[in-house]
């Protein structure tokens, strides 16, 4: 069965002399949840556009579910649904035009494209908006009408650049689970995001890409378990005096309730609790001080950067 | 894609052209009649009153045909340019662009809609002109084939200045700058028998010229330019443009970076 993306090789400098894309080679397998992450201006946008032929690439080749956008454009733009960044739709049109009219676009007939649109439009929660302009929804409500309209065709691949940006966590939370169940049901999902958080609790792969090349490609799992440390912030039942020294945890005091703990991920969290109970020291709760991926990620970028990996 | 799913996305662009522009008729349909009316009055009743005749046609019969055809050129050419470059900055064309519609439907559902909107103002000018001078058609399809290619060139024109377009000032700029003088300059409001030798030479080089007096001819049997000439130059012209307009579209210029 044929990648739903493959990518090789794939340039592409601008008129203006800047390498956005320095050669990437990408794959993701049908059914994946997968997620592209990269700092800002690192390529992913300039990727996607290019899958989406909204940007011309300079070289190399772009297939979806093994059709190829130079050899067979129609036959892959079929399979794809694109959820931009930003707000793309004409604001002075109704939200069921919006939706039933990119139906058409697919030569999706008008009755069957209103049963589509009527679909997605319940399931997003926009049913209620359907006859009133797009400029009067809110930024979450936006952001749905797109994933509405990117459906409406029923791709096979749906590519999402941050469809969850300004989004309160409550829509961001409804968003994850239909996205999840679209997977779920056999749509192939590629995310990027600035939230770390989602693309660890959503994807199952991942790539990373900064300043045009492909820094990381592999698994969710196999990728976290490459982070040696976690740092957890630690609730203290009672106020904290003097910082105990632990044998095999560097503990910091932050403030007479508040301690932070490194583990090393060979070292068990209840050694951590037993040395902790030694000192008389009861945690009334715990978390982690930053998001795992978000760490790895930050970690990945800066090597990169200092060993000159995209120099 | 298959006949039918191209049929179907080109009805859907047609469509949502002509929806855009009867959403807000006040602003696309009712003003270029209200300026014809005025045309009619003032030149027509007025002023067309003392000049007499024309070709030997009462100046305001002379002059109907020629203001229904300028409203048809500038109405399907601002109708696409606008309307394509809003979606350019606006970036809904781009909901064209990810969709397997071929460009050569992108460019004939803009050209449509831009089509549409001509017709639509020219009857509505037409039917204003019934109140100053009785509807008489010398040849019926003489005069729906002219208007109907030249709203498509014009239409296809203002497709092309939207794919250049970078900014609102550039979609007004051919519009005020060469449209409106070339349309004026066209035999609108006069025989080109009443120019001295040099500019009845130098008129011809002007495109409208060529439509006007068609459509004159379709109307009042009476025209200036020869009908084989008219038909050449605007058909010429229709292909040149529709070439032009797809090339552009094809190597994604102003659309893909």
């Amino acid at each position: 069965m044929p990648h739903a993306l493959s990518i090789q090789n794939l340039t592409k400098t601008y008129k203006n002399g800047f390498e956005a894309l320095k050669g990437i080679d990408l794959q993701v397998e049908p059914g994946d949840f997968y997620a592209l992450l990269g700092p800002n201006g690192a390529g992913k946008s300039t990727t996607i556009s290019i899958v989406a032929s909204l940007v011309n690439k300079s070289g190399g080749s772009v297939s979806i579910f093994g059709h190829d956008l130079d050899k067979d454009l129609y036959a892959a733009k079929r399979c794809l649904g694109l959820v931009p960044q930003e707000f793309n739709f004409n604001v002075f049109e109704p939200v069921e035009e919006i939706v039933v009219n990119q139906a058409g676009y697919y030569g999706i007939p008008r009755k069957e494209a209103w049963k589509r649109a009527e679909k997605y439009l319940v399931e997003l929660g926009l049913w209620d908006k359907r006859k009133g302009m797009a400029r009067l929804l809110s930024g979450g409500m936006k952001r749905r009408l797109m994933i509405a309209r990117a459906l409406v065709h029923e791709p096979r691949l749906l590519i999402l650049d941050e469809p969850t940006a300004g989004v309160d966590i409550e829509i961001r939370r409804s968003m994850w689970t239909f996205l999840r169940e679209i997977n779920r049901q056999g749509c192939t999902i590629i995310l990027t995001t600035h939230y770390l958080e989602e693309a660890e609790s959503l994807c199952r792969n991942i790539g990373i890409i900064d300043h045009g090349r492909i820094i990381e490609n592999t698994t969710m799992k196999g990728l976290l378990n490459q982070l040696n440390t976690e740092t957890f912030i630690l609730d203290l039942s009672q106020p904290l005096m003097q910082l105990p020294t632990l044998p095999q945890h560097r503990l910091r005091w932050v403030d007479e309730l508040t301690l932070e703990a490194d583990v090393d991920r060979d070292v068990s969290l209840n050694q951590l609790f037993v040395d902790l109970n030694r000192e008389g020291i009861q945690v009334r709760s715990m978390r982690n001080k930053t998001n795992r991926l978000e760490q790895l990620f930050m970690n990945m970028v800066d090597e990169s950067r200092n060993t000159g990996v995209t120099a | 894609m298959s006949g039918y799913a191209n049929w179907v996305a080109l009805r859907t662009i047609v469509t949502k052209e002509v929806l855009r522009f009867s959403r807000i008729w006040i602003q696309t349909i009712l003003p270029p009649v209200i300026t014809m009316g005025l045309y009619f009055i003032i030149f027509g009743g007025l002023i067309g009153s003392r000049i007499g005749e024309m070709e030997g046609i009462r100046y305001m019969d002379f002059i109907v045909p020629g203001l229904i055809m300028m409203a048809v050129i500038t109405n399907s050419y601002s109708n696409v340019v606008s309307s394509f470059y809003s979606a350019k900055f606006q970036r809904h064309l781009e909901e064209m662009l990810v969709s397997p519609v071929p460009n050569y439907l992108i460019i004939l559902g803009f050209v449509a809609g831009g089509i549409c909107r001509g017709l639509a103002v020219g009857v509505a000018v037409t039917l204003i002109s019934m109140i100053f001078s009785p509807l008489s058609i010398h040849n019926l399809a003489i005069t729906l084939s002219v208007v109907l290619l030249t709203a498509t060139l014009f239409a296809l024109a203002g497709l092309i200045n939207g794919v250049f377009a970078r900014s609102f000032d550039d979609i007004s700029i051919v519009p005020t700058f060469i449209l409106t003088p070339l349309t004026y300059l066209g035999g609108v409001f006069y025989s080109i028998t009443l120019l001295p030798e040099f500019w009845q030479g130098a008129s011809m080089l002007n495109p409208i010229l060529y439509m006007v007096n068609a459509f004159r001819y379709g109307f009042l049997g009476v025209a200036d330019i020869g009908l084989a000439t008219s038909y050449g130059i605007i058909i010429g012209f229709v292909v040149l443009l529709y070439g032009v307009a797809l090339f552009l579209l094809n190597k994604g210029v102003g659309i893909r970076n």
